[in-house]
């Protein structure tokens, strides 16, 4: 009886163990091949997709060794009809099975955050020679300002295969640095203190979105910037082509000051609604404020709205929105650029 | 007229609005006096506050305890009969049942209302471009469906740990029953603040509330702060009745390894509900300090550190995790063995696991915080603390399906919940590692992926396990039992649904998906995911309506309940009728004689009246 019951045990489980396998190679496979990961564009994205191996394949056989176990148990074994009162055997526990479950899967946590530890030094491995980009994050533009070359942009220009070292800082609230493709991701911070500094490789030319990943009010979904990672050879061109050539009368000068500082992150230059009124006709036109009164668009007021946005308000847009700082951050002349540009939106 | 007035929530309501409008008026007045102007945000910070504790006023939460004050007896809780009927659920009630169900009618009310700001957001979602909300209304409803499904869960574990936990271990009352109504009452208008805050222009920062952006923005943030911040009073005073009742009311016998070990998960999470919750109370409170009267604590302009608050706000907020799940977790293993007609299998380890995930739960908040900026040399510690709770939830896992091993499995409703509970917890743990390593998490952080991921742990640790409980305790609350059709219906409609739900949004992260955008970019081919995870949303609020219309027929044609409904061993079934009479045991006399889960173990039993009881006549 005895005999016939340890045999009968060893029939079960080893059918379970049998589905264990079978179940962990399927879903394995399954989520191997459903392509759950966006293209590997940075040699960090290699890395940490490896961690990501190693987490399905665990995922895989948990999911099975439980499902599995339950599962048979419950069609196998469950209520017979014949016997609708029986009980099932009388097992409490077994100190052993315990301490097994508890001692391996803490000897697999701690290999597994070992793991992590090795990948998270491997991703920010330095390289020397790697081209410095500050990039700062604002409600709700990205900037890119490239020291070496004295040149700041809304497009993150990256060279293939040179490590870049970004230093981040927000000049508003908490943003997040992220693009899919690169896997790696970090918190842009306002104050000096809290620069931050992200490195990555990009491996595969393309283009790409940085996208905020901190929820940063209004307009976040929409703080998005192009990247382009192209071979050095084109990032070359494209410093020269910053650097002086392009046209310097003030319209067009205007129109990069205002595009490399995220103004059309609010004010559209479309007709199109922002969050702020649209750059479009603006000049000349009449505009009613909270205040209550109306005026005319000219010189005047547009000068005055970037230097001190919160003075007159146009009626249906919110107040505390744009930074007020734009005086210090700018030259007159600068001011003046921009607002010829605004006078030839018609 | 004057009979609904006469109802305490009533009451309560209108001493709150004439309290909120008081208060608002003094601080007016105060500054009228100081030659200030009229400010409206600390009016209604202040008149919210003051409208609180009126509302505590009007439905008679101070009476006895103004009594005691001034050397006036009042009765003992246990001498107090109460109200008969419907009436009693909407007044002021010393009774742990009745505390109970007004705990789960509000956790409900709090769930239909969390969900249905949920399904208008994902109709927005449903395909890209922005259709039907503009900015500020998509953050203010993202950011109020995370808490008030968290005060709604916090209610749900509330109405589980005061109905049961008495019963189970053979109690009377909870420990302070004055103070248990005060913690649910306060969570009335807690909860009516919380609300509000859409009124007040809403707020755009999310249930994490991360300064910089709520020192800025509209004044609805101040009202999500303090409603927060009440409902926080509820937690912790409940917690600390708890504790006091499961360690000091337990009946002759009962040791705490023989208790059901519901009690034990409902020990841990009162445990930390009692102390970390000061820590979410203290980070708003400042952040509200901050507003109110420019004290910088966080703004870096200003000389404050922003990742600061990330550590106080988590060191509440990944812990309240545990709080949320443990109750569910115990209502599994409580639920498992009546169900499989098994012994738990190894009760102690299990009783223990619920310690060691408390425990542990402390020592892995930064890992919401891996790419926050925190200094480097907490990031690999953090990986290693955060995957050693694996250990404990491990434990747990393989012990039930110890339990479910070669059990005789039956499967009414509550089983189903229970089973279904187990299996999305399972996703729900499962998800978990790839953002615990810092590396992978520095793709999945703010993603969906991530929503995805705590959507499993919230349902598989609390939705459906409060599910089963409400199938499985219904009959000792109305002494009727539930539809079995209506149930197996809720079932298999939610648990698809559920799937589809939490699938599409790991995969949709896992591609760029980030958390809380109004709109995404048709470019990254989402549309039909996300159109899916909307119906997905919708179907499962579709089946909690059928829960619902369950819950009120069978109150009244409901099959009746008779004896040992479950054929449990635990003192509620096996001793006490349905329903569940005033005082549960007074008058009665029993002894714990043997193991809690002795399923299968002939002639044993846990429960045992006395002699002299055993011969009088109970309506069993």
């Amino acid at each position: 009886m005895l005999n016939w019951r340890i045999e009968n045990n060893m029939k079960h489980f080893t059918i379970v163990s049998v589905l264990i396998i079978l179940l962990t190679i399927i879903v394995y496979i399954f989520l191997q091949s459903v392509g759950l990961l966006p293209i590997q564009a940075s040699s960090q994205a290699i890395i940490i997709d490896q961690l990501f191996d190693i987490h399905i394949g665990i995922i895989a056989f948990l999911f099975s060794l439980i499902i599995v176990f339950i599962g048979y148990s419950l069609i196998v074994f469950r209520r017979n009809k014949q016997f609708p009162e029986e009980d099932g055997k009388h097992v409490t526990g077994s100190s052993k099975l315990e301490i097994v479950w508890t001692l391996v899967p803490l000897g697999v946590v701690i290999f597994i955050s070992y793991l992590g530890a090795l990948s998270l030094a491997e991703t920010r491995k330095v390289e020397p020679q790697a081209l410095s980009i500050n990039v700062t994050g604002g409600q709700w533009y990205w900037s890119f300002t490239y020291p070496d070359y004295g040149i700041t942009s809304d497009v993150l220009y990256l060279p293939v295969d040179r490590q870049v070292k970004l230093s981040l800082t927000s000049a508003d609230v908490i943003h997040s640095f992220w693009v899919p493709e690169f896997r790696v991701k970090q918190d842009v911070l306002p104050g000096e203190n809290f620069v931050k500094e992200l490195r990555f490789t990009p491996i595969e030319k393309g283009d790409y979105m940085v996208l905020c990943a901190e929820l940063c009010g209004g307009a976040h979904a929409y703080m998005n910037s192009p990247v382009k990672v192209v071979t050095e050879v084109d990032f070359q061109d494209w410093v020269d082509e910053e650097l002086g050539n392009f046209p310097q009368d003030p319209l067009s000068l205007g129109e990069r000051l205002s595009k490399n500082n995220g103004c059309f992150g609010c004010h559209s230059i479309d007709g199109s609604d922002g969050v702020g009124p649209t750059w479009k006709s603006i000049y000349g036109s009449e505009k009613s404020l909270v205040s209550g009164e109306k005026i005319i668009v000219d010189e005047e007021y547009l000068y005055d709205s970037i230097i001190n946005p919160n003075r007159q308000i146009v009626l249906g847009y919110p107040a505390n929105v744009m930074s007020q700082n734009y005086i210090d951050l700018f030259t007159e002349e600068e001011i003046n650029n921009m607002i010829e540009f605004i006078k030839s939106l018609e | 007229m004057k009979n609904i007035f006469s109802l305490g929530i009533v009451k309560g309501i209108f001493f709150q609005l004439i309290g909120s409008f008081l208060g608002a008026g003094i601080l007016g007045v105060i500054r009228a006096l100081m030659g200030l102007s009229w400010k409206t945000e600390p009016a209604i910070v202040l008149g919210g506050l003051v409208g609180a504790i009126a509302f505590i006023g009007g439905v008679g939460g101070f009476k006895d305890w103004w009594k005691m004050a001034i050397g006036h007896e009042v009765a003992e809780a246990n001498q107090i009969v109460g109200e008969k009927g419907m009436r009693r659920y909407f007044g002021f009630s010393l009774d742990h049942k009745v505390i109970g169900i007004q705990y789960g009618i509000l956790s409900m009310v709090l769930l239909v209302l969390g969900g249905s700001l949920a399904l208008i957001f994902r109709v927005e979602l449903a395909q890209s471009g922005l259709q039907i909300l503009n900015f500020v209304q998509f953050n203010t409803l993202v950011g109020l469906h995370g808490m008030v499904l968290i005060a709604s869960i916090l209610m749900g574990i509330a109405a589980m740990s005061n109905y049961v936990v008495p019963l189970l271990i053979g109690a009377e009352d909870m420990a302070f029953p004055r103070l248990n109504a005060f913690s649910f009452w306060i969570a009335v208008p807690a909860s009516l603040i919380l609300m509000s805050s859409m009124v007040f222009g809403g707020f755009e920062t999310g249930w994490t509330a991360y300064p910089p952006l709520s020192v800025r923005g509209p004044m609805g943030i101040q009202m999500f702060f303090l409603g927060v911040y009440i409902v926080g009073w509820s937690s912790i005073l409940g917690a600390l009745n708890l504790i006091a009742t499961v360690l000091t009311m337990r009946t002759k016998g009962m040791s705490l390894f023989k208790m059901p070990i519901f009690a034990w998960s409902v020990l841990a999470t009162s445990i930390i509900s009692l102390t970390a919750t000061q820590l979410i109370g203290l980070s708003f409170q400042l952040v509200m300090f901050e507003r109110l009267l420019n004290m910088s604590f966080f703004t870096p302009s200003d000389g404050g550190n922003p990742i600061l608050f990330q550590h106080l706000f988590w060191f509440y907020s990944h812990p309240a995790v545990y709080i949320f799940v443990l109750p569910g977790l115990g209502i599994i293993s409580e639920l498992l063995p009546v169900f499989v007609r098994k012994p738990l299998f190894g009760y102690k380890w299990v009783a223990m696991s619920s310690m060691g995930i408390a425990l542990t739960g402390f020592l892995v908040w930064g890992h919401h915080m891996f790419t926050a900026g925190i200094e480097e040399y907490l990031r690999v510690p953090f990986m290693y603390s955060t995957l050693l709770v694996a250990v404990p939830t491990g434990v747990k896992f393989f012990s039930w399906v110890a339990t479910i091993w070669q059990g005789k499995a039956r499967f009414p409703v509550p089983m189903l919940f229970v089973l279904g509970g187990i299996v999305v917890f399972l996703l729900g743990g499962l998800t978990g590692p790839p953002s615990g390593t810092v590396s992978t998490d520095l793709h999945l952080h703010d993603t969906y992926y991530i929503v995805g991921h705590f959507h499993n742990t919230m349902f598989g640790g609390f939705i459906f396990p409060i599910f089963a409980a409400i199938y499985y305790w219904y009959p000792k609350i109305t002494g009727r039992r539930l539809s079995e059709t209506l149930g197996k219906i809720h079932f298999y409609l939610m648990t698809p649904s559920f799937f589809i739900m939490t699938f599409g949004q790991m995969r949709i992260g896992l591609l760029g998906m980030r958390r809380r955008i109004a709109d995404y970019d048709p470019a990254m081919g989402f549309d039909f995911t996300q159109l899916l995870i909307t119906i997905g949303g919708f179907l499962i609020a579709f089946s909690i309506l059928i829960f619902f219309y369950n819950l009120i027929v069978s109150a009244k044609k409901g099959e009746l309940a008779t004896g040992n409904v479950w054929n449990s061993r635990s003192p509620e079934w096996a001793i006490l009728p349905s329903p569940a009479p005033i005082h549960n045991y007074a008058g009665i006399h029993f002894n714990v004689v043997g193991e809690p889960y002795d399923y299968g173990l002939k002639g044993s039993k846990y429960v045992e009246l006395e002699k002299r009881d055993q011969y009088k006549e109970r309506d069993l």
